[in-house]
């Protein structure tokens, strides 16, 4: 099984989702995030005062796939997020031991 | 004049409103979301210290005889003598006394000391206001600023906004920075209060300006056709500055900063507001486009003073309240006319620099008047109670520190903390004890 964790643009989540439940996918972990990247953040002006607001607001999705899913999921998050422009976020594969669905114990393939 | 008493009572609550909780909100939404409730407070606490203090010798020291600088405080102490047909104008001029000291809280958001300002509040108002309070709106022939002076003042342009405006920047020196203060980000934490807020003082305001017309006939009669002429042109002058006034400020900031923004129309509705208080009466519809639109433009480019200049004044009580009381005041001597409340030509309409001489001497009796005496008042309390609370305080968060609260608690589901407070009559039927006991 693979953690599929995506940090992308907050626009552009209901694309993802969307195109993620088409393919299949049942569940995620969504939360709101800031960060940032190269794009360094961007500016505000209050009364004339100019501050670099460093933090970005991001989504970040978080999939547990089986390992054959992995790639394609992937590869839906990267075409449907992208914008081409600076701040899209990224994505990234990481390996999962062992999953347990809480409700009723089943284990791994079972609990995704 | 049955309607003219029954007005007053709206207006006065219209001003009371405009501290608790107009400016409290405005204000709040500009402070960092650590310190909104303590800005808050300092409008709230404000108000009940001073409405007190104002009865017991405000009222007298304003309107209780002759003086240059003030009455005699005990002549009407605690309103001995005075009839309660006449409480509502004790009242009126009591909301101008709690505001004009609530306005001072927004050059030192988020460091000065609770009890402080606690001690500040009184002994400001008792020094300061009451004696400048007399000065301008109690025009006997001996009060400095109306009576000697002459400059017109309807609804106070110095008395409460050059004064509070300049109370705010000796305050805001003596207090000192805010920590980080020209090097970390400091927005306001929410403006959609601070929209509403503006929005609550222009209200209130209808009872500041309409609410401040003094009657110079000698019957009913004619007093009630100044009262018809007077309250509609006061309440059209201060519609049209504020109006002005917001456009003037987008402008500006357009211009120099590349987008209008929310708060700089927060901030255009104050600016023009302050703008149009002295002038409500003097101007026409005219003179008061004119002044709300120089106010809005010159306060716009004023707030940017103190980031140039190195002083805090946190919230721009200076930019806003200092400036755009003295845009008013001076500009009466420009725009004044005879058929206004004043009874004289500005310079503008052929009056000549009579009037403006009288308006700029009014301000600057005010600027200095409020200057040395708030300066002496903070350095009284930095070497006795201590003006500023510590730096870890301050960087927690002066809400918990002075007040043991948090204004926002978005995340419920994480704040595990227990209501020890409470005892065990809230712990015990808990979910989590029940589940615990089971397992």
């Amino acid at each position: 099984m693979k953690l599929v964790t995506a940090v992308i643009k907050p626009h552009k989540w209901e694309d993802v989702r969307e195109a993620l439940e088409t393919f299949g996918v049942t569940g995620m972990t969504v939360s709101e995030v800031s960060g940032y990247g190269r794009q360094k953040g961007h500016t505000e002006v209050y009364r004339g005062a100019e501050y670099d607001i460093a933090l970005v607001p991001k989504i970040r999705i978080e999939i547990v796939v089986e390992d054959d899913d992995a790639e394609d999921v992937l590869g839906i998050i990267v075409k449907t997020a992208q914008t081409g422009r600076i701040g899209d976020g990224k994505v990234w594969l990481s390996p999962v031991e062992s999953v347990v669905r809480v409700r009723t114990g089943d284990r791994d393939a079972a609990a995704i | 004049m049955d309607g003219y008493y029954a007005f007053m009572l709206v207006a006065t609550a219209l001003v009371l409103m405009m501290t608790v909780p107009a400016l409290a909100l405005f204000y709040g939404g500009m402070s960092r979301s650590k310190s909104v409730l303590n800005m808050m407070m300092m409008s709230f606490s404000a108000a009940a210290i001073v409405g007190i203090l104002y009865v017991a010798v405000g009222w007298s020291m304003g309107f209780g005889g002759d003086g240059t600088f003030f009455a005699n405080p005990f002549e009407l102490f605690w309103l001995d003598g005075v009839t309660t047909d006449s409480y509502i104008f004790v009242m009126f001029q009591m909301t101008f006394a709690i505001i004009t000291v609530a306005l001072i809280s927004g050059a030192v958001e988020g460091r000065m000391k609770f009890a402080a300002w606690l001690a500040f509040v009184p002994v400001w108002a008792l020094v300061v206001y009451f004696p400048l309070a007399h000065m301008v709106f109690s025009c006997t022939d001996d009060s400095l600023i109306c009576g000697r002076i002459g400059a017109q003042d309807y609804a106070g342009g110095t008395a409460v906004h050059i004064n509070a405006g300049v109370a705010g920047l000796v305050l805001a020196i003596m207090v000192g920075k805010r920590l980080g203060f020209g090097k970390e980000p400091m927005r306001p934490h929410n403006l959609t209060l601070t929209m509403l807020g503006a929005g609550m003082l222009w209200l209130g305001w209808y009872g500041f300006n309409v609410g401040s017309i003094v009657f110079g006939g000698t019957t009913d009669e004619e007093n009630l056709a100044q009262f018809y002429a007077e309250t509609g042109r006061t309440f059209a002058n201060t519609t049209l500055a504020t109006f002005a006034a917001i456009l003037a400020w987008l402008l500006v900031e357009r211009l120099l900063h590349g987008k209008a923004t929310s708060l700089g129309a927060a901030s255009g509705i104050v600016a023009g507001l302050v703008a149009i208080t002295p002038a409500a009466g003097a101007v026409d519809i005219e003179g008061a486009v004119a002044i709300g639109a120089i106010s809005g433009a010159i306060c716009a480019w004023a707030v940017g003073l103190k980031f140039k200049l190195g002083y805090d004044d946190s919230l721009d009580v200076v930019g806003v309240h200092l400036v755009g009381g003295i845009v008013g005041t001076v500009l009466i001597g420009l725009f004044s006319t005879a058929d206004g409340a004043g009874g004289v030509d500005g310079l503008f309409y052929g009056g000549g620099f009579g009037s403006l001489g009288d308006q700029t001497l009014g301000a600057l009796v005010a600027i200095v008047y409020s200057g040395v005496l708030t300066a002496v008042i903070a350095l009284a309390i930095k070497f006795t109670i201590g003006l500023r609370i510590d730096d870890e305080a301050e960087v927690e968060g002066i809400d918990g520190a002075a007040h043991g609260e948090s204004a926002y608690d978005l995340h419920t589901s994480l704040s595990s903390g227990k209501g020890s407070a409470f005892g065990s009559s809230l712990a015990a039927p808990s979910p989590s004890k029940s589940e615990g006991a089971s397992a």
